[in-house]
């Protein structure tokens, strides 16, 4: 079966400094991921290399069989791939409802997610829609930020650290949301600092440390021992 | 005695000065380009229009929707061959070569039209007037120049605000990295705004060119002009440089009315004035 998105042997490098060795991975359609791993372990950019922003060899990343390895991050979201942005990175000088319309700029794809639906997900962003992004909450924020990534009706959805600096409260009502975007066939890889979390809403994960995968499975089956030292090398 | 009619003076060559500021405006908002060609841009436009109307024969109004696509076209090659390999982290190569760019231009004008003062020829439009109640009457010509500068930047504010395009220009000033990921083709949106940059240049040609008389040698000092009224009005607001336009066109005229030596100097003296008590204009941009 061909995934609906495949990295192979993928070697990341920042100028001399390689971030990444021989990474191999795969997403299935409406399958959930998690990429875990310390700081610096290579999972923001693994995340950079499938959208674009840190270029590959064609083939070293397929998306639903095509190459896009070396494609432009502004073409590879037109093909069905968006990032949310560790940090969020919201446009300053757009509002709330400009930030997601600009999520739909490359207008191709346009189903099943639009304003009004996006709206349905968050009905907090419609209330807020004329406002600044710089005057919502940080959980007001990450929705926007998810929306505006779910605007470009991506198959695969990429996430940064959607939890980082939220209330738990708030980031559980975030991954609440993630099985609404699953059933439409969207696949959803999901960085995280918070093993725990991650691990509670994905089918399988990958753990990286310094650029390279050190355990992969299911959540259920492997032990937190495992986990413990796939995580930090001991 | 400054009198009413003064003032109308000001305000109407401030609609000249707002023209050749809304470019520059633009761009810098946009790409945090400083156009250092920019007043010999227009000049370029200037030249082209007096060209196609005289050599050509074409009427002013064909010859300037000519020359706007032209000058759409040159900005966008501009942008796409020359400005983009410079534009970076470091501000210097970008001055550098829009400074190159503006002897280029300067000495490529003076080898094909010579040092010669020319005008464009608008007919009796030039010397009509509006006569108003009290004795006042305005000249058409300045009159369409300041209504011109108003539906420009209403167009530009529009095009910012209202539309697709203004988004993806408003969120790669932001962020251009980011700005990708939204399926924006950054080098397409920088190479649209220099190319609307220089259309709206012709615009201040023409009405530049209908009123006064230019040769190769005046674009840096009509670029002063305009960084002095995008400044005024604050960085990054097209309306901010309307205004700009306007104060710096009024202390002008006023000057030149208490001491007809006096016009060019106190339309510096408002620009340091305006910076010692609003340092980042009268409207700048909430962006920090």
């Amino acid at each position: 079966m061909t995934a609906l998105l495949n990295v192979t042997a993928l070697d990341a490098f920042y100028g001399d400094f390689q971030a990444l060795f021989g990474i191999n991975f795969e997403l299935g359609a409406g399958e959930a991921v998690a990429v875990i791993g310390a700081n610096g372990a290579g999972k923001s950019t693994l995340l950079k290399s499938l959208a674009g922003l840190v270029r590959n060899r064609p083939d070293a990343v397929r998306l639903a069989g095509r190459p896009i390895g070396d494609s432009q991050a502004a073409s590879i979201v037109r093909l069905g791939l968006a990032l949310v942005p560790e940090g969020r990175q919201l446009f300053p000088s757009l509002t709330v409802e400009e930030n997601l319309l600009i999520g739909a700029f490359g207008g191709e794809r346009t189903s099943p997610w639009d304003l009004a639906s996006v709206y349905r997900m968050f009905p907090v962003l419609r209330e807020r829609r004329r406002s600044s992004v710089t005057e919502l909450s940080g959980g007001q924020q990450q929705m926007v930020a998810i929306g505006r990534a779910l605007m470009s009706n991506p198959s695969v959805l990429l996430c940064d650290e959607i939890s980082l600096g939220l209330a738990p409260i708030i980031v559980e009502d975030i991954y609440r949301m993630l099985p609404r975007i699953r059933e439409h066939g969207t696949g959803i890889v999901v960085v995280e600092q918070d093993i725990a979390r991650a691990l509670r809403s994905t089918d399988r994960f990958y753990c990286l440390q310094e650029g390279r995968v050190t355990l992969t499975g299911r959540p259920a089956d492997a032990s937190q021992d495992a986990i413990h030292s796939a995580y930090f090398g001991t | 005695m400054i009198g009413l009619d003064t003032v109308i003076e000001g305000v109407l060559l401030g609609g000249v000065y707002a023209l050749f500021a809304l470019g520059l405006s633009l761009i810098f908002g946009i790409m945090r380009l400083v156009n250092l060609a920019h007043g010999d841009l227009i000049l370029l436009a200037a030249y082209l229009v007096l060209s196609v109307t005289t050599v050509l024969g074409i009427p002013l109004i064909v010859a300037t929707l000519l020359v706007v696509v032209v000058m759409f076209v040159a900005g966008f090659a501009l942008q796409r061959l020359v400005l983009e390999r410079v534009l970076g982290d470091d501000i210097l190569p970008p001055l550098l070569v829009t400074f190159g760019l503006s002897i280029v231009i300067q000495n490529g004008l003076l080898l094909v039209y010579g040092a010669d003062s020319r005008r464009l020829q608008a007919g009796a439009f030039e010397s009509a007037s509006v006569t108003l109640g009290g004795g006042l009457s305005i000249g058409l010509a300045p009159l369409t120049a300041l209504l011109t500068a108003i539906v420009a930047v209403a167009l530009l504010q529009l095009i910012f605000y209202r539309t697709s395009l203004g988004r993806a220009f408003r969120a790669t000033s932001d962020n251009p990295q980011i700005a990708q990921l939204m399926g924006i083709n950054e080098r397409s949106v920088y190479a649209i705004a220099v190319g609307i940059s220089l259309a709206v240049s012709v615009i201040a040609a023409i009405t530049f060119g209908i009123r006064a008389n230019f040769d190769p040698s005046i674009g840096p000092a009509r670029l002063l002009y305009a960084f002095e009224a995008v400044i005024i009005g604050g960085l990054g607001s097209l309306w901010g440089t309307l205004v700009g336009g306007i104060v710096l066109g009024l202390a002008q005229t006023i000057g030149a009315r208490i001491n007809p030596e006096w016009q060019i100097l106190s339309g510096h003296l408002a620009f340091l004035a305006v910076l010692m008590v609003r340092p980042r204009g009268l409207f700048p941009s909430r962006r920090p």
